[in-house]
């Protein structure tokens, strides 16, 4: 299903073309308007912000898919300096669903992982649209290790609508690669940050998401199922999916409130693909600071916080 | 399966057994062996030495954090349907004499899907395990994964009982799997894969994503797909054991590791 249309980006798309004329033909006709422009710009700024600062869960999934938003290679080789990428997960194969390896971030060495969607159709159907296979988790946990190995800190890029659910990952064991990333990076001795920047989809998500800090960006969502998979279940069609993603609190204010994540990262006015470059220095601006405060702490401290941090989830009383 | 029905229909070859015939088998077919699922309660009774159960915080029960709609009612069904409060039943007690701390999810609750409560008592369990230095040994019979009405809050008790699982590993507790009927997603994706051993009864399904979560795409299987005898071939358990055995398997690996 594919649904990246917004309606209120249509909305305002429509009026801006209409305010575009209207300047057009100002200066056609050699009449100033200066105010009467610079009125209806203030005018139109403040419905923008009134109209994204009131999304529903819903259109923040939609924005979440918008295949023009930064993706993770974007983030990547926009912050990350001296960059390698290693490939593989040394017993099948190498999987495009994720990118790996070594770089330099703003003075330290870290090892980095970024779950892939791609943009256009061919990159997409050559990164399966950023579903991970096990080979995928297998080769995060290898980087993973080395990391931890050469006291390097991990940065994890998540955006994945999910796990590959196909026969060939079954045949690879794709719930023991998950389980065993989750078990290995909830001990693993070295800071991990990980951003959720597109989607967050379930155990394909967290299986490269066990973190001491978990960041979002502020249209980002991350759940427990896709939204139209919940409506599917429940309610036995698509059109439960906007109720579903409601109910679900899949949001960053939302997942924030509810202890699940610890930062939000602000997104340009409509979103990370209206001004990339923008989000992608919030973006550096956040890691950078949340790596400075985990480099300080020394591994013991570190493994027993990051334990804390999920012990404390959903805990009852 | 009412109780006012003397027979059942084994759902694999169609055979009609009686019911005291089916407790004499553990609830096996005796014609085809088909493994009939069966509940926490009789699960314990199936492993646990008689008068040696303890249960660990039976009086935890699930709310509706999230407010999702009927997810009240659909927990007040399961719970009297179960007689259980949550879809997994935690304790500690003796197999064959050795004293271990045991977990069995239910599949008739909630399809044994894991949700705040339900990972609570699974990292309470294994604490308690570590504490007292028991092993663990977790049955597992979750077809569902993470419980889809507590969000993501169900999602990282994935998160949170594979860092329990971690933590039991560097105390050097042993960790036993037990795969029954069926065990899927975020389930089979934490503890329930994690164990140092893990064993499976014979047809249990096991995997990742299920039947329903194919249902989009149109692939032909393999026969015998996600079965526990496929998954052995395929290399990610250890062994299928009859349901009549595994006690006695069980005493053994905790003899071999004590």
């Amino acid at each position: 299903m594919e649904n990246n249309e917004l309606d209120i980006e249509n909305r305002i798309a429509v009026f801006e073309k209409k305010f575009d004329e209207l300047k057009e033909l100002a200066s056609i006709f050699n009449t100033d308007m200066t105010i009467e422009i610079k009125a209806i710009e203030k005018k139109l700024l403040k419905e923008k912000k009134l109209l994204y600062s009131d999304l529903t869960p819903w259109q923040r999934v939609l924005i979440s898919r918008n295949s023009l938003r930064p993706r993770s290679s974007d983030y990547i080789n926009s912050l990350l300096e001296n960059r390698v990428e290693l490939f593989g997960d040394r017993i099948y194969g190498d999987d495009p669903a994720i990118i790996g390896g070594l770089a330099n971030f703003r003075g330290y060495n870290v090892v980095f992982l970024g779950q892939e969607k791609g943009r256009d159709t061919k990159e997409r159907i050559a990164k399966n649209f950023g579903y991970m296979h096990p080979e995928g988790y297998r080769k995060a946990l290898r980087l993973m290790k080395l990391a931890e190995k050469f006291n390097k800190p991990v940065i994890s890029f998540v955006d994945t609508p999910g796990a590959a659910p196909g026969v060939e990952a079954e045949l690879r064991g794709q719930a023991i690669a998950i389980g065993e990333n989750l078990a290995m990076m909830s001990a693993l001795r070295v800071p991990i940050i990980s951003i959720v920047i597109g989607e967050g989809g379930s155990g394909g998500a967290l299986g490269v998401g066990v973190s001491d800090k978990i960041l979002m960006l502020e249209n980002a969502i991350y759940c427990v199922c896709a939204p139209e998979t919940c409506s599917q279940i429940l309610w036995r069609d698509n059109n439960h999916a906007p109720l579903a993603a409601e109910v679900f609190k899949l949001t960053a204010k939302e997942l924030k409130e509810l202890g699940i994540i610890d930062e939000i990262v602000n997104e340009p006015l409509g979103g990370a693909h209206k001004d990339p470059k923008l989000a992608i220095s919030r973006v550096g601006r956040a890691l950078k600071k949340n790596l400075d405060e985990l480099v300080a702490l020394d591994s013991d401290e570190l493994v027993a916080k990051r334990y804390l941090k999920y012990r404390q989830i959903g805990k009852v009383a | 399966m009412s109780n006012q029905v003397k027979k059942s229909v084994c759902p694999s070859c169609g055979i009609e057994t009686s019911k005291e015939d089916l407790e004499i088998t553990y609830k096996v077919c005796p014609k085809c062996n088909y493994h009939y699922p069966i509940g926490a309660d009789e699960r314990i009774r199936l492993l646990i030495d008689e008068g040696t159960f303890i249960e660990y915080d039976a009086e935890l029960e699930s709310s509706n954090p999230l407010g999702f709609p009927d997810y009240e009612d659909k927990l007040l069904k399961d719970k009297e349907l179960t007689g259980l409060k949550e879809a997994v039943l935690t304790g500690e007690g003796n197999i064959c004499g050795y004293p271990v701390a045991i977990g069995v999810t239910d599949y008739r609750f909630r399809m044994g899907s894991m949700a705040s409560v339900f990972g609570e008592k699974v990292v309470r369990c294994i604490e308690r395990a570590i504490e007292k230095r028991f092993p663990v040994i977790i049955v597992s019979s979750s077809g569902g994964g993470a419980r889809m009405q507590e969000g993501m809050l169900s999602l990282m008790q994935m998160a949170k009982t594979s860092s329990a699982c971690m933590k039991l590993n560097q105390a050097k507790l042993l960790y036993i799997d037990v795969l029954s009927y069926q065990s899927f997603a975020g389930v089979m994706a934490s503890f329930a894969s994690l164990g140092h051993i893990i064993l499976a009864e014979p047809g249990t399904k096991v995997g990742f994503t299920g039947e329903r979560g194919r249902s989009s795409i149109k692939q032909d299987l393999p026969e015998g797909f996600q079965t526990a005898e496929f998954v052995m071939q395929k290399g990610m358990i250890d062994m299928v054991v009859q349901r009549k055995d595994l006690k006695a398997v069980l005493a053994d690996l905790l003899d071999f590791f004590s």
